[in-house]
């Protein structure tokens, strides 16, 4: 895109020059045309906008990928908009094809730009400083001043003081021609070039890299093979190999809540200890999980990201054998963690059970019905629905362990029609009406979301973005500019010394008090002194 | 407990002072436009000012700024000028203690929330326009400056405000420090571009129609401002770009993911495309000047819709105002 920009800068003195030749009639014609619109600084400052606009209602509207949960909450409440929004891509802003349209063609129109201009570059690289022009009188900054007669090694010095500014310096018989700031273009080059890398490097994470997420009951472990993660997802060029034996083992998990006035219930620490098994037969190693110190194994990271409650419960059935026992996780609904869950007990004879149940840390039971007021278990408890039917025919099929699937059960109700509700605290067990069977509540565990990922390509995008970032910075504060000096003759015994300047980039200030100030400088000769 | 309170009223007094700073400037140009002044806009060489000054490079041409024209004929002008002037080095004081004394009252630095990061961007905002002044003397931006000055710690105090607390699990990071005091200082800069973007444009639709009067009458020319401006959004574009990678990187410890799309980190790269869109269009034929200024406005918009509006109206990871 900045090929352009540098024929259109109407700073650049080589000057816009519009290129006579017409496009070809046909296809070829046609494309040349295309070509040189798409990578025209115009197109490019129109795509960045388009970009910037593109982007807006991905932050507004909720998005498929990051909560799932309220996009289908988005849709129930708006049921003409939701469908259309849908549609057109409003749920995964970030991966619909006019998105993606934007940000590829603004990537083309930044490659169509640079190639050109690192050719030119290459050349101008160990190009000399121009000629000196006939008339410095026409430059925007210039000074003259009277030298003595037999001055004649001036050129020479000014040379040596030009250099001493780091400029690129010829010297002619009677002039000196001088230039720097050659780096800016070279910032500017590598910075589109950092942009270009950048995007593969997250183009190849996000072909290799895989990322899934998998809830661990304190106590228990996860194993690095597919059946573990609850959800998952993949780039195209990965696959089930790729995925490192190991194993980690959460032992503890710390978490501790404020408790003071000020926001009172923000979490202050999480700190899970687990034990890593590199792969199976490796000699375990303990190591500490927390927030913004993730695990390291291998190339694949392990974030704790989550957590959560687990109520230990145990289902009796009707003829008093258990039909369940154990932990079920719980999800949170809120920052107080009142979490939501389902106990299903499919055993259960003659008839199975099921429970919808509500686990509250630190219950209060008020006119807004059961909820927390703290995210610790202060006083926890379980409030439960009662489901039951015949049992069901085993077919293998995945179900939803959060959420119950009422077909074929009934809600148990009491005598006069209301469902059952249970309410247990710790310790307490409670026999359901009619015989159906009991339910207690044994003690919580808490668990914790892990989240276990690769992104190969991060490495490179980072390496790309320090590259970017400095490029960035010489382009910017690097200013070229070009000096010229030359020596003409003046009143009979008397040459004047003419000093002349010109900005390449106009935000640079102070060159017209350079200039001034070379031409006093040149103006003494050291030996004046004594002479006088 | 103290720290807390005398850091408050640091700030609640540096409001105060500020707002009285701003008066000072707004009684200074109403003093200078009843003198009828009709001489010409002061035209000093603004050197070595911006992007070079944070940078610390030498200024060239020092000398050249001491043979500026008299800025001002009227005693009285002077007069509110350097009240203002006096005021609002007493507010920043006042800022700076504010800010250092919260530092004390948290035990940590004091970028934990929304509050603690606008009286901190504010110390930077008006830091830079003290040693603008002191280096090139841009006093016509004292109104501008106060203004933002008594606006931002105002609503820290008032709608932001949150007592001293620890910071959650998330936080506890050096990138905390980095990310944040980057994205402070390119806010800043982003600031006070913007409002001489704004300036910008109010003093060439004088100069188009030939009324410059007033306070626009003791402004540099437009091309000048236009200079200046471009020079603090060159700063802090590269630094932007830095507290964005820099957010991506502690997004990748924190999250186990660089970039997910968060409402933050979306409006962050947009307001990045915006000035990225105005560093582009300042170097092409028929976008500079006007067009690339209101491209500025734009950008400046939506770093505070991004800094505000995100944070208070949207939920996402980085809801951390507190309020």
């Amino acid at each position: 895109m900045t090929a352009i920009k540098a024929r259109e800068s109407a700073a650049d003195p080589s000057g816009p020059t519009p290129r006579p030749e017409l496009p070809r009639l046909g296809w070829r014609g046609g494309l040349r045309y295309l070509w040189t619109q798409l990578t025209s600084m115009r197109t490019a400052l129109i795509l960045l906008f388009a970009l910037a606009l593109a982007a807006i209602p991905g932050s507004l509207v909720p998005q498929r990928r990051i909560s799932p949960v309220r996009v289908s909450d988005f849709i129930n409440e708006h049921p003409t908009l939701g469908p259309i929004y849908d549609k057109i891509g409003m749920f995964s802003v970030y991966s619909s094809p006019w998105f993606s349209a934007i940000y590829l063609l603004l990537f083309v129109s930044l490659v169509g730009c640079i190639i050109p201009r690192v050719g030119v570059y290459a050349k101008a690289i160990r190009a000399r400083p121009p000629k000196t022009p006939r008339n410095l009188v026409r430059l925007p900054a210039y000074a003259h001043t009277d030298i003595a007669d037999g001055d004649h090694d001036v050129l020479d010095r000014a040379a040596v003081a030009l250099r001493r500014r780091h400029y690129r310096v010829d010297v002619y018989s009677d002039s000196v021609a001088a230039e720097r700031g050659y780096l800016r273009e070279a910032g500017n080059l590598v910075f589109h070039i950092s942009l270009v890398i950048l995007l593969i490097g997250v183009a190849i994470g996000a072909l290799f890299g895989f990322r899934g997420t998998s809830v661990v009951i304190v106590g228990q472990g996860f194993s690095n093979n597919l059946t573990q993660y609850d959800d998952f997802s993949a780039g195209g060029r990965f696959t089930e190999a790729d995925l490192a034996p190991f194993s980690v083992t959460v032992k503890d998990f710390d978490v501790k809540f404020e408790t003071g006035p000020v926001q009172r219930g923000a979490a202050r620490l999480f700190r899970a200890n687990v034990e890593v098994t590199e792969r199976p037969g490796a000699v375990p190693r303990e190591e500490v999980l927390q927030v913004n110190k993730p695990l390291h194994i291998g190339g694949t990271t392990v974030h704790l990201i989550g957590h959560g409650y687990a109520p230990k419960v145990t289902v009796k059935d009707a003829q008093g054998n258990v039909a369940f026992s154990g932990p079920i996780v719980m999800l949170p609904q809120d920052s107080n963690f009142t979490s939501l869950g389902t106990i299903k007990a499919p055993d259960a004879r003659p008839e199975r059970l099921a429970f919808e149940a509500l686990f509250l840390p630190t219950a209060v039971l008020d006119d807004q019905g059961p909820h927390s007021i703290f995210p610790d278990a202060l006083n926890p408890a379980l409030f439960a629905n009662v489901w039951y039917g015949p049992p069901k025919v085993e077919t293998g099929k995945p179900e939803n362990v959060y959420s119950l699937d009422s077909a074929g059960l009934s809600q148990l109700k009491q005598t006069d029609g209301q469902p059952v509700r249970i309410a247990l605290k710790v310790g307490d067990g409670v026999n359901l009406p009619d015989g159906k069977g009991s339910i207690q509540l044994d003690g919580w565990v808490r668990w914790v979301k892990l989240q276990i990922g690769d992104t190969p390509g991060v490495p490179i995008s980072l390496i790309a973005l320090g590259f970017a970032v400095a490029g960035l910075c010489l382009s910017l504060f690097v200013r070229p500019r070009r000096v010229w000096i030359r020596v003409r003759d003046g009143e009979p015994g008397h040459r004047v010394l003419e000093v002349g300047g010109l900005d390449r980039a106009d935000a640079r200030a102070g060159l017209t008090d350079d200039v001034a100030e070379l031409a006093a400088q040149l103006s003494r000769r050291p030996e004046e002194v004594s002479t006088t | 407990m103290r720290y807390e309170y005398y850091s408050n009223l640091a700030l609640v007094s540096s409001v105060v002072v500020y707002v009285l700073a701003m008066f000072a400037h707004a009684a200074e140009w109403a003093a200078a436009r009843r003198t009828g002044q009709t001489e010409p806009a002061t035209t000093r060489e603004l050197v070595g000012v911006g992007a070079a000054d944070m940078r610390s490079e030498p200024v060239e041409g020092r000398d050249h700024v001491s043979v500026e024209t008299p800025p001002i004929s009227s005693p009285r002008v002077e007069q509110f000028g350097r009240m203002g002037v006096a005021l609002t080095i007493i507010g920043f004081l006042l800022s700076v203690t504010g800010v250092l004394l919260r530092a004390l009252a948290a035990q940590r630095a004091p970028w934990g929330n929304m509050f603690e990061f606008t009286i901190t961007a504010m110390v930077f905002i008006v830091g830079v326009y003290l040693i603008m002044l002191w280096r090139t003397g841009i006093r016509w931006l004292g109104l501008p400056v106060t203004l933002l000055a008594a606006v931002g710690n105002g609503l820290a105090v008032t709608v932001f405000y949150v007592a001293v607390a620890p910071l959650v699990p998330a936080l506890h990071s050096v990138w905390f420090l980095i990310h944040i005091v980057a994205a402070a200082i390119s806010g800043a800069a982003f600031n006070v571009g913007g409002v001489m973007s704004i300036l910008y444009l109010i003093k060439r639709r004088a100069e188009d129609r030939g009324a410059v009067r007033g306070y626009l009458e003791r402004l540099p020319s437009s091309r000048k401002i236009d200079l200046i401006a471009y020079r603090f959004l060159a700063f802090a574009f590269p630094l932007w770009t830095f507290t964005v990678v820099a957010g991506a990187i502690w997004a990748e410890y924190a999250w186990g993911r660089y970039w997910g799309w968060d409402p933050k980190e979306t409006w962050a790269l947009v307001t990045w495309v915006i000035y990225a869109g105005y560093l582009h269009a300042r170097s092409t034929a028929g976008w500079r000047g006007t067009r690339a200024a209101v491209i500025a406005i734009i950008g400046l918009a939506s770093f505070w819709f991004n800094f505000i509006g995100i944070n208070l109206l949207v939920s996402g990871l980085h809801s951390y105002a507190g309020i």
